[in-house]
């Protein structure tokens, strides 16, 4: 018993810094998104001027197939990193990828599609206060959404993705709601 | 401070930045252009600027932050304001979008008991802690006194305080 409450005060030092170090590994731009397994937000959004759509973004236009959403904007700097891989998913038919450019200049938007390619199926504008971003939740560009076919949020990419992120994590899930 | 004559010169630049120091207030990050005709909207806009986190700098208020997403949202609010919200209706519209996360102080509710209730339990412990310690509990024996001398022991000591007395 007397041991016991010589050994109280470091355990909870210990509980506490293994808190602490697990709070270390986590990334702090990392948070969870409330919008999982929720109907994408309504919207209605203009196309993208000279990429020859006639209407943009709409909640109507997410539903029957499963796509993912990209939210991207021309001043966005990671987005030109990602950007190869979606062209790749482009290329190989992976799955459709529309976007929202937010909070961007349309014109800037275009020309940079025009100067980096563009993977996209369908692109809408989202101007300040970029309204369909918040409703998204979004806490910055570029962030990634997997869409079912019935148009619900199914999951969450914060940050560029990746070759690696694409293979190992969103492309199994897309498959596997494909088959459902 | 040379001889040169720079040392007016140091002053008078001193003196300006002075003046310029004085004449300086706090930069707010809420433009005049984003505010409500109605002050007592705008107030309440601001006071619920202050609890909503700005999702960017993640450790200022949308109040507080120059980020994008931060005006964009501190224009949102004042929106559903002019739409008639109350206070409650428009933090649930925002944590709607982005969680818990979004509002600074934490809400009471179950899955964060232990983050309210943590530092009461932690300090009662400390109390109870310093308590125990200092609480002697009849009948419990402090160390046994030391043995009497034995004689020789007695005699060894005699002798060594004679010694040093010299």
């Amino acid at each position: 018993m007397r041991r016991l409450l010589y050994i109280l005060p470091v355990a909870v030092f210990a509980i506490l810094a293994l808190f602490f170090l697990k709070g270390l590994t986590l990334n702090p731009r990392d948070i969870p998104s409330v919008l999982i397994n929720r109907p994408v937000p309504e919207m209605a959004l203009a196309p993208l001027p000279g990429r020859g759509e006639t209407s943009g973004l709409t909640t109507q236009s997410l539903k029957g197939r499963v796509s993912l959403v990209n939210i991207y904007g021309s001043w966005c700097i990671s987005c030109v990193q990602e950007h190869p891989v979606l062209m790749e998913i482009k290329k190989r038919g992976d799955v459709p990828i529309h976007a929202v450019d937010w909070r961007d200049d349309p014109v800037l938007g275009a020309a940079w599609l025009k100067k980096n390619g563009d993977p996209y199926e369908r692109v809408g504008i989202d101007p300040p206060p970029g309204r369909t971003a918040v409703d998204f939740g979004v806490t910055g560009a570029p962030e990634s959404f997997i869409v079912d076919r019935d148009g619900i949020i199914r999951y969450k990419h914060v940050g560029p993705i990746s070759k690696e992120i694409w293979a190992k994590t969103l492309l199994p899930i897309i498959r596997e709601l494909e088959k459902k | 401070m040379g001889s040169l004559g720079f040392a007016r010169d140091d002053r008078r630049i001193g003196a300006a930045l002075v003046a310029l120091l004085l004449l300086s207030t706090p930069a707010l990050a809420v433009n005049p252009d984003e505010m409500l005709k109605d002050p007592a909207q705008e107030h309440r806009a601001r006071e619920l600027g202050k609890d909503l986190r700005c999702l960017v700098c993640q450790n200022q208020s949308i109040d507080d932050s120059d980020a994008d997403l931060a005006k964009d949202l501190r224009v949102i609010v004042r929106e559903r304001i002019a739409k008639g919200d109350s206070d409650d209706q428009v933090r649930a519209f925002v944590v709607d979008r982005y969680g818990d996360y979004v509002l600074l102080k934490p809400p009471f509710k179950a899955t964060t008991l232990a983050l309210w209730l943590g530092p009461l339990g932690l300090f009662l412990g400390a109390v109870w802690a310093v308590l125990a310690f200092y609480r002697r509990r009849p009948g419990e024996k402090t160390t046994p006194p030391p043995p009497p001398l034995s004689a020789e022991e007695q005699r060894k000591l005699d002798k060594l305080l004679k010694e040093s007395e010299r």
